[in-house]
């Protein structure tokens, strides 16, 4: 015991050597390959980045408070929607995400750090960068991106503004640095899990990040292949989709989508685990149906690569592409059935507590769903030929990625706040936060159906007489639902600043080695690989 | 972290970064592969490259519609029309067809017409012998000319389709223009 002791005490020396706690300074921040650095470092971006989307949001809805034009022109509303979206997918969801798995995938596993730390160092200041070159191309002569976040050909080749170079080289930079925060996920989680975590014994959030890693991984690169293709199109005389060279801009839409779908699952397998954790913390019981998670999951990755004409069904295709995409559009409502059932099977019976991580959790499962219906009914080929390019696609989109992505990572952000921080947010403000959030979300996203439905149009700047009362209503939800978000930021900065000692396990139902180790969690966690029981 | 350990990731990361060389070039080979994948199904009503002429049996007892449609790319001074909206015609007989094309600036413009066919499963069955669309075609200042095209409908064509439009969208291609363009690649 005494010999333990003593060792023990001499590795601690020995870190302290060389620096067992974060240096001092802005350098700190640069030089870092700290996981739990390069975590927070992608989360307050992501953060960042929330704001100014929404900010272009706020653009958006009042501009289409009333009809006609009223506040800016159309060339700069183009603008705007195309931005706020490239932002909000690139900027906001996706490294909000990396954020989350770089703090937790290696406290989860019971690894030291992320396996290649050098490489996660670029992969987070990349990022920075490219979204500067994307903002400023919006202050040049002829402006910026205005062909909307899918920049279909050929709106971003023949009939793009000059700053297009500028699109495709923040786009080439956020898809290497998704691409190497894939690698290392992948790389950690094969070869860094502590002794005896084996796979089925891994947290879902693990699991769900490891599969849309290798989604990641699979479709970034088609991503960069067709900006690529784009930009020789537009400056360098190729004709990839320009059909008087002999190309085909139907071709644009197919390698885009081939991307794009994958992409969307990109942007919600995460948050299943993410609910995987929470929803069983404040049951108080173990999540039902464990393995069949793990399938789901991968079972959802793989249709991802058969459905993306589901986008396109309007282009002309034949009768038997149309059904064939639409069967396996529909069939993903099955593995997304078995999570949905499995959460609310988790449920039932169990003593559940409402804290605020629990609440935004019911209110992704609950709306999420919602999202899946209007998806399905989209996937239903002649039902699409009307909705098609309607703002019910915006409303679909926005319920599985507003009330499913982003609500999932706000209650991870409140979930794991304790242990990050050492300290409890307030409870009281987060409940506001999730109450204003949940009643403005519903009031801006619900009656963009009913508008999609009588048929109006998505990315013009104006409407027709008959949709004015609906979208005086979506844009108060709106400008309600971003106002909403200061007070997270406001909960956020009180958190870290003080409050309430947090222990080690702050939620009583929780597992996971996270809640073994102190709150705030140590600079360097698990140096000593942990037990697994 | 111990240097085996090291190892491994390293082995690791250069075996996804190689998926990910892969996964680029993919993206390319998508191109290639789609025009294949239309030639063989017809998909996407693109008609296939010059068709041999052989004789067919004319089948009397069938008639098909040929509806012909022009459209005109922005950036493009020409007229272009048909001299027939819609031609009947019996499938595998040869049939000419003639296109006015007139243009109106005051120098030399290079036109490359694109054809489509509606329903998109039908372009098999379209063949042409003969087509102006195969080359570039320059006119001069304020030149008009009759451009001609020879055509038959292959008597396999499904007994449920007894109309086909093919559409012509002229692009100008001036600026790409090759004297010696024998071959525009359509």
């Amino acid at each position: 015991m005494t010999d333990a002791t003593a060792n023990n005490d001499q590795t601690l020396a020995a870190d302290d050597h060389h620096g067992h706690q974060p240096p001092k300074g802005l350098m700190r921040w640069v030089l870092t390959t700290n996981h739990k650095d390069i975590g927070t470092l992608y989360l307050c971006f992501s953060f960042l980045m929330f704001l100014i989307g929404g900010a272009m949001a706020m653009v958006i809805r009042a501009e289409l408070y009333q009809p006609g034009l009223q506040i800016v022109e159309p060339n700069f509303f183009n603008q705007m929607t195309t931005v706020h979206g490239l932002i909000m997918v690139f900027g906001a969801v996706m490294p909000a995400f990396t954020g989350l798995a770089n703090w937790l995938i290696p406290m989860m596993i019971g690894a030291p750090d992320m396996a290649l730390p050098r490489m996660n160092n670029w992969s987070f200041w990349i990022l920075p960068m490219a979204f500067t070159i994307l903002l400023s191309s919006l202050f040049m002569e002829g402006g910026g991106p205005n062909f909307g976040w899918t920049f279909y050909a050929p709106l971003s080749t023949t009939y793009s503004p000059d700053s297009t170079a500028l699109f495709v080289f923040a786009i080439h930079i956020m898809g290497i640095s998704s691409i190497l925060g894939a690698i290392n996920v992948v790389v950690t989680i094969i070869n860094m899990r502590a002794p005896g975590m084996t796979y089925m014994k891994m947290p879902l959030f693990v699991w769900t990040w490891l599969i849309t890693a290798f989604l990641l991984i699979a479709v970034m690169p088609v991503l960069a292949a067709t900006v690529t293709m784009v930009l020789t199109d537009k400056y360098f005389g190729t004709s990839f989709f320009e059909a008087a060279g002999g190309g085909d801009p139907v071709l644009f839409q197919h390698i885009f989508w081939f991307f794009g779908h994958p992409e969307v699952y990109i942007m919600i397998l995460p948050s299943f685990g993410i609910i995987s954790a929470i929803v069983p913390t404040f049951s108080r019981k173990k999540l039902f149906g464990y393995s069949s998670m793990v399938y789901a999951t991968s079972s959802i990755a793989l249709l991802s690569f058969v459905v993306w004409a589901h986008h396109m069904f309007t282009t002309g295709m034949p009768v038997a592409a149309e059904l064939f995409f639409m069967y396996c559009t529909m069939l993903i409502s099955i593995p997304t059935g078995v999570k949905v059932f499995n959460w609310v099977a988790t449920m039932w019976r169990g003593s559940l507590t409402f804290e605020t991580p629990m609440l935004f959790s019911i209110a992704f499962i609950v709306l999420f769903t919602i999202g899946g219906f209007s998806g399905l009914m989209l996937a239903i080929t002649p039902a699409d030929f009307q909705y098609h390019d309607t703002y019910f696609v915006v409303a679909h989109f926005h319920y599985v990625l507003v009330t499913g992505a982003i609500f999932s990572i706000m209650a991870a952000a409140y979930y794991w706040l304790p242990k990050w921080t050492g300290h409890m947010y307030d409870e009281r403000l987060g409940k506001i936060h999730f109450w204003c959030s949940l009643i403005s979300v519903n009031v801006l996203f619900f009656p963009m159906h009913f508008l999609g439905l009588a048929g109006m149009p998505r990315r013009i700047p104006d409407y027709a007489l008959q949709f004015a009362d609906f979208n005086q209503l979506v844009s108060i939800g709106g400008f309600a639902f971003g106002l909403s978000q200061l007070i997270f930021l406001v909960v956020l900065v009180k958190c870290v600043r003080g409050g309430e000692k947090a222990p080690a396990k702050p939620w009583e139902g929780a597992e996971g080695l996270e809640w073994e180790m102190p709150s705030p969690a140590p600079y360097h966690s698990h140096t000593t690989p942990p037990e697994i029981k | 972290m111990s240097d085996s350990l090291k190892q491994i990731n390293r082995r690791l990361m250069l075996k996804l970064g190689s998926v990910i060389v892969l996964m680029f070039g993919f993206g390319f080979a998508l191109v290639p592969l789609y025009d294949v994948f239309c030639e063989v199904t017809g998909l996407n009503g693109r008609t296939v490259v010059k068709a041999e002429s052989i004789s067919h049996q004319i089948d009397k007892t069938r008639t098909v519609r040929l509806q012909l449609m022009t459209s005109i790319a922005p950036g493009m001074p020409w007229q272009f029309e048909p001299l027939v909206k819609y031609i009947d015609v019996h499938p595998g007989e040869n049939t000419v067809v003639k296109f006015r094309a007139l243009n109106l600036t005051r120098e030399l413009v290079v036109g490359q017409a694109i054809p489509s066919v509606s329903p998109g499963l039908a372009a098999n069955y379209l063949n042409k012998t003969e087509c102006f669309c195969f080359n570039q075609q320059p006119l001069l200042a304020g030149e008009e000319t009759l451009m001609g095209l020879v055509f038959f409908i292959s008597p396999d064509l499904p007994a449920n389709i007894d109309t086909l439009t093919l559409s012509y969208t002229l692009f100008n291609v001036t600026e790409h223009y090759v004297a010696s363009s024998a071959q525009a690649g359509i």
